[in-house]
């Protein structure tokens, strides 16, 4: 019962119980409308045709007097059908006809009766008369003859009485079968929904609880369910990426700021004891301010991934000019490079127009010429440092970003690692730096469809970002 | 300077107007929206430092209401959102400048002097003067002391905020905004190369110094 009436709750069920319902009245609308007019149309008939008749039997009397029109009755009245003859004495006893008994009265009025009487033929049971519902029943007109002989010309009125049953009970039958097969098909399609929609909020609950890697039962139909269960499953793929990259940072927050934090409290308490004796100076409270300044520093750039990762700042983009940018960059960072006996070249020379943010595509070329300045130094110190960085266009309508360095590049082995956050191979922990500049880069270059290489520059590294170029 | 905080951190609220008054301004603090945009209606402010999320009407609101009203009171946005594209949000709300949490004090200071003073109208001077040096924006000429000095064009936008600020501390993350238009934090020295060549351009030869620098807060043009 309950199974049933979580059924009768489902949409399906509700809209197919309206159908059945209207179509049940419209049915028998129609079929009333039907049955009435089809008796309508026998009943005209059947009247005309008593006329026809009775005006054969006056023609008939007039000519050939009694003899004739008993003689006419009679045969009639042996002929097969459904018409009725009765012709009494002005007494009312029969004296010919077909019938052998008839409701008291219908003789005694002249004209047309309407209303249908019982009769009995000789054929019938001689007591049929007192069973007024099997008797038959007739329509008839009666009519005096000039020597005040009656006679009746009627009609049974069983044939459209029939008829109209036989309309109605398959009109019952239908709507029998009808009602079965609405009952089936809900229970059916209601069950089947039911069942579906109780395997999804089976695995939703499981995800609730909890399970980010659970996904919606999705099956071959491709029907509504299963386009909503798709759309579901893609939103929690994305969640989960999402997700996943959070507990990345998390994790990496745990594991690479404390060391930051460490430092910052030593500094904090070392200043504090010093100030105990009345020996701390500026200097000591100027280096906790800095070492906090770089704590900051990481949680921006941190919080600066995450937000470019999740795609956030994608509804700011317009049309940058990667040369405009690159010439930028490179005009800020020329006399820097200078000063560190490293020369930076821009090779910049028609505008090539990215889908993007200005910002964050400045800041990527920030963070690889950094990168380029800090970690591409020659140990030799013989060989004149170089940073390039270039704009240009490639033939599958990319722009081509790219900063080469001279110096010692990176090996095969750790270029993909290098892109993680917080990754700092060895030779570059002696330098100061987060770890957090090339999964920056990375980040945005994803953010704007483009693909980032790193390449062997032998000597030294090339960075190589491709964007898609838009007109 | 009479400025309002509408901070809703009590302590950040408390340590912001104690360093105001440090530097000489007189601080009010407000601690949630609704009040803070009566505050700032009822009373006359040169400055306005707006928390951007407030309990009761976030600092958005605030400016956009005030603007609405036709207060120019100039507002800095503090925000603890990141800064990409919050930023524009809050300037187009109407705010005057964005500092994104934490901050150092100096560069809200810096910040919050230039906007004050921003209402002088010191942008639509076609010459500069910070000593015997001026600059024309026409002409594009930079003299001392009536001797050209020939200067690259970014040298000559940096000299140009430099010196509409005359007398204001400017901070490196201010100028890479003005002069570069990029908003990100500067990490290494670059600004400060920039400087020391334009100082030694406009300074050779001469025993003044007219560009300073302000130790852990940024530089200044003076005499």
């Amino acid at each position: 019962m309950k199974r049933f009436l979580a059924i009768m709750n489902t949409t399906a069920a509700r809209l197919s119980a309206l159908y059945l319902v209207l179509f049940t009245l419209c049915s028998i609308f129609l079929v009333f409308y039907m049955t009435g007019v089809a008796a309508r149309f026998l009943t005209a008939d059947t009247r005309s045709e008593i006329v026809a008749q009775l005006n054969t039997l006056d023609r008939d009397f007039r000519r050939g007097g009694m003899r004739r029109l008993l003689f006419e009755v009679e045969r009639r009245s042996r002929g097969p059908g459904a018409n009725l003859y009765i012709l009494t004495d002005a007494s009312g006893r029969i004296l010919s006809g077909n019938v052998f008994a008839i409701e008291p009265g219908v003789m005694d009025e002249f004209g047309w009766r309407n209303r249908p009487f019982t009769y009995a033929r000789f054929s019938d049971e001689s007591d049929v008369l007192g069973q007024p519902d099997r008797a038959p029943r007739a329509i008839a007109q009666v009519s005096r003859l000039p020597n005040g002989m009656r006679l009746l010309v009627g009609r049974d009125i069983g044939e459209p009485e029939r008829f109209r049953q036989i309309i109605r009970r398959a009109l019952a039958l239908a709507l029998l079968i009808m009602g079965i097969g609405a009952t089936l098909i809900w229970l059916f399609v209601g069950r089947r929904a039911l069942k579906r929609i109780d395997a999804i909020s089976i695995a939703s609950n499981r995800i609730l609880a909890g399970d980010l890697s659970g996904r919606l039962p999705v099956s071959k139909a491709n029907d509504e369910f299963d386009r909503l269960s798709a759309g579901l499953n893609t939103m929690l793929e994305r969640i989960s990426t999402l997700n996943d990259g959070l507990r990345e940072v998390s994790d990496s927050i745990a594991h690479d700021l404390k060391t930051p934090l460490t430092r910052l409290q030593n500094r904090a308490a070392a200043a504090f004891s010093k100030a105990e004796r009345g020996e701390a100076t500026q200097e000591d409270i100027a280096s906790i301010l800095g070492e906090s300044d770089q704590i900051i520093r990481i949680f921006n750039a941190l919080l600066l991934i995450s937000r470019v990762e999740s795609g956030y700042t994608k509804k700011q983009f317009e049309a940058v000019d990667l040369t405009e940018v690159a010439t930028d960059i490179g005009d800020l960072y020329g006399p820097s490079a200078e000063e560190a006996g490293v020369s930076l070249g821009v090779q910049a020379d028609e505008a090539v127009f990215v889908h993007g943010n200005r910002e964050l595509i400045g800041q990527a070329m920030t963070n690889l010429i950094e990168n380029a300045l800090k970690y591409g130094a020659v140990e030799d110190g013989l060989k004149k440092r170089e940073v390039a960085v270039s704009v240009s266009r490639a033939q599958n309508r990319m722009a081509i970003l790219r900063v080469t360095d001279n110096g010692p590049g990176i090996p095969d082995a750790d270029k993909n690692h290098v892109l993680q956050r917080f990754v700092r191979l060895d030779e570059s922990r002696s330098k100061p730096g987060s770890g957090l500049g090339l999964s920056l880069v990375s980040a945005i270059v994803s953010l704007h469809n483009g693909t980032m290489k790193l390449m062997d520059a032998e000597p030294g590294l090339t960075v190589e970002i491709q964007f898609p170029i838009v007109d | 300077m009479r400025v309002l905080i509408i901070e809703d951190d009590r302590e950040a609220a408390a340590y912001l107007r104690n360093a105001l008054d440090e530097a000489g301004h007189a601080a009010d603090t407000v601690h949630d929206g609704e009040a803070g945009l009566h505050r700032a209606e009822c009373e006359d402010y040169d400055a306005l430092i707006i928390d951007r999320m407030l309990p009761g009407l976030d600092g958005l609101s605030i400016i956009s209401r005030l603007r609405v009203a036709g207060d120019t009171t100039p507002a800095l946005i503090l925000s603890a959102l990141g800064e990409v594209d919050d930023r524009v949000t809050g300037l187009r709300a109407g705010g005057d400048d964005y500092l994104s949490k934490p901050y150092a004090f100096t560069e809200l200071l810096a910040r919050l002097e230039v906007l004050s003073r921003r209402t002088l109208g010191r942008e639509d001077d076609t010459q500069y003067e910070v000593g015997d040096l001026k600059l024309n924006r026409l002409s594009r000429q930079v003299t001392r002391s009536g001797e050209e000095i020939a200067l690259q064009p970014r040298e000559f936008r940096l000299l140009e905020y430099l010196m509409r600020n005359k007398g204001q501390v400017v901070t490196r993350t201010m100028l890479l905004e003005h002069v570069w238009d990029y908003h990100f934090d500067p990490q290494t020295n670059v600004i400060d190369v920039h400087i020391s060549r334009l100082r030694s351009k406009i300074g050779k030869g001469y025993d003044k110094p007219l560009l300073q620098t302000i130790r852990g807060a940024g530089y200044v043009m003076r005499e």
